[in-house]
């Protein structure tokens, strides 16, 4: 019993974590329609950048979010100006591509600048240490924890009560009736990337204080589409909520199943059986609105 | 579709050809001698680099069809590569299969995975099906280093070279023309498929899937079928690919490469045969650049250059033509034909 509590926790953890990043999916998707592949590469440029600000400048933690959140701000405009907007109104393929690319390019900039070894800044974040009787909650858990509901219930008052959020929505909606009220679009798509490389970078700052940073990082915004799909597309609730199931789906079946198989190494593809399981009977997730396409 | 002018089509038979003019078939003679010829002139570097750009065009042309052509976006493909990689080396390494055989069933088997992971399409598009492709590369690699009993697992399995009779194709030059008789074949496949009912159906799909159901295409049929064609392409591809390393093994199919051969296609266009050709000859010579430049870069500049120089022109090559030229160098190549045809007299369109 022991240890499935133990497993349970510790993928409660890494849901925690997979939510994170998901949550970054779906603001650009719930905004622009647009299924940004990079999104794990704003984690490890995030996690990098933790690394440069606070090992090599030696800065304190709340100049380094500052100062990460400026250059994420800086990155987003650049991304949104640079690629994805001269592909406005293009097939959606080719918007896939152009983020592909852009998750190409942004891994070798990380491997030219940073080398792409392993860094980790471990001690300098505060980290804590929980244990409940014989089981121990790793500290992903509590920062991931906090870090969500701050960011969801941030995201949730901006896309409700505010102008941009709602603007936001609508382009979502119809982009020809928010462009005949009068909201440019082309603002509403840059707000969104910039909100999704902060919370990428964001994110990216407190898993590397946890588990160190390293080009592999990435794969892990692979794995929150599993997340997203999921959770449905447009749902914030449902992204944190899935990440939580998918983590500890994926932690006790591989605690359980792997001494079984002969190799092993279920917890790298579970999240994709899972993606194709949800594909083929619930196409738009737990909490989605029901308006995929159906052919 | 221009022709050179007195050029008239007074026949079915003459209004279907491929080739039309005695230009065309001079050319093409010209070029398939000058293909046949390469290995006496050229050096065996230049041949590998060649017998890789080959099997990319196979590879190519399946990704084309089922993306360029019907719609189907695939970011597994490299999946499907591996999954006719393995069939034929388990047929040769272990069953003692011929080489000869084991290629078609290579394609087979991988076409049939195709089927499998292809029918998530039947319900879902676009990004959907993506992901799904994504999860497939994922689960094929992680199935084929469970098997290890069969497959070798991360180890590998070593292969054998093919052999005509007695004579085993191991130099350089004898499988450049395995490979090249491959590739020409898979091109002449390729354009007369897409020429067919089902090519058309492909097309009408791609364009409006809705309109075509409505047309009486029969989606889930020509969807699934584009899917196996694709994926046999794949299989083909892989089979060669392997055999030609004479060992198989899953770091031969990493994940970035089904990426690349979706640049291929970019750069080249979409839905066009030419296009395949010419975006993967481009890329697979833009990756050889970059294997001359990155240690001369990595010397000057720093030791991670070349490494993130792969990857940044890759991805930069991709951005810019998305950006710059969205239908890619066969529509590019087209163009320039048109502007030649009545040159010296061409007028702007």
């Amino acid at each position: 019993m022991t240890f499935f509590l133990q497993l349970v926790v510790t993928g409660f953890a890494l849901g925690m974590v997979y939510a994170l990043v998901a949550i970054g999916l779906v603001i650009i998707l719930k905004c622009s329609n647009v299924f940004n592949i990079a999104q794990g590469h704003f984690v490890l440029i995030g996690g990098y950048l933790g690394y440069t600000f606070l090992v090599l400048f030696g800065l304190p933690i709340w100049a380094t979010l500052v100062m990460a959140v400026v250059v994420a701000i800086i990155m987003g405009l650049l991304i949104e100006r640079l690629t994805l907007r001269p592909l406005v109104g293009q097939p959606e393929l080719a918007v896939i591509m152009m983020t592909i690319a852009l998750a190409t390019v942004l891994e070798g900039l990380a491997t030219l600048i940073w080398g792409g070894e392993y860094k980790t800044y471990h001690g300098v974040l505060p980290t804590v240490t929980l244990k409940l009787g014989e089981i121990s909650v790793p500290p992903e858990s509590l920062i991931g924890l906090i870090v969500s509901i701050a960011a969801v219930t941030i995201l949730m008052l901006l896309f409700r009560y505010t102008k941009i959020g709602l603007a936001m929505r609508a382009t979502a909606e119809d982009l020809q009736v928010v462009q005949s009220v009068g909201i440019r679009a082309t603002t509403v798509y840059a707000a969104s990337w910039v909100i999704a490389c902060v919370v990428g970078v964001i994110g990216g700052i407190l898993l590397g204080g946890v588990s160190g940073v390293m080009i592999p990082l990435a794969e892990i915004g692979l794995k929150a589409f599993a997340v997203v799909l999921l959770g449905g597309v447009n749902s914030i609730g449902g992204a944190i909520v899935a990440g939580i199931i998918l983590g500890m789906l994926e932690n006790v079946a591989a605690g359980y199943l792997d001494p079984l198989l002969p190799r092993g190494g279920l917890a790298q593809v579970f999240p994709f059986i899972v993606m194709i399981i949800v594909l083929f009977f619930k196409p738009y997730g737990l909490f989605g609105l029901v308006r995929i396409e159906r052919i | 579709m221009g022709l050179r002018c007195g050029t008239f089509r007074e026949n079915y038979a003459q209004d279907m050809a491929i080739f039309r003019t005695r230009l065309h078939w001079g050319v093409l003679f010209a070029f398939l001698i000058f293909l046949f010829t390469c290995p006496l002139f050229f050096s065996d570097r230049i041949l590998t680099v060649m017998t890789m750009i080959g099997i990319a065009i196979i590879s190519v042309h399946g990704l084309n069809i089922l993306t360029g052509y019907c719609g189907q976006i695939s970011i597994g493909h490299v999946g499907f590569m591996a999954v006719g990689a393995y069939t034929s080396a388990i047929l040769t390494a272990k069953l003692g299969w011929s080489f000869w055989p084991a290629l078609p069933c290579a394609g087979l088997v991988a076409g049939i995975a195709g089927l499998i992971f292809g029918l998530p399409s039947l319900k879902i598009k676009g990004f959907y099906l993506i992901m799904a492709t994504i999860a497939a590369h994922f689960i094929i690699i992680w199935l084929i280093l469970q098997l290890y009993n069969v497959t070798g697992g991360p180890d590998g399995l070593a292969v054998l070279k093919p052999k005509i009779g007695s004579f085993a194709l191991n130099s350089k030059a004898s499988y450049f023309y395995l490979v090249m008789a491959i590739a020409c074949l898979a091109t002449s496949l390729a354009i007369n498929i897409v020429r067919t009912r089902a090519g058309r159906a492909f097309v009408a799909i791609r364009d409006n899937d809705l309109a075509a159901e409505v047309m009486g295409i029969n989606l889930w049929s020509y969807k699934l079928q584009a899917f196996f064609i694709g994926c046999v392409y794949a299989g083909v591809a892989g089979a060669l690919l392997v055999h030609y390393y004479g060992f198989a093994s899953v770091d031969q199919f990493p994940f970035m490469d089904s990426v690349w051969y979706l640049g291929m296609l970019i750069v080249g266009g979409m839905g066009s045969t030419a296009g395949a050709i010419f975006g993967a000859v481009s890329l697979k010579l833009l990756d050889e650049l970059v294997t001359i430049v990155g240690p001369v870069l990595s010397k000057i500049v720093a030791a991670q250059a070349a490494a993130s120089l792969a990857l940044i022109t890759r991805g930069l090559v991709i951005i810019l033509f998305l950006i710059f030229e969205p239908r890619g160098l066969g529509h590019r190549w087209g163009m320039i034909k048109a502007y030649f045809r009545l040159w010296p007299f061409s007028h702007e369109e």
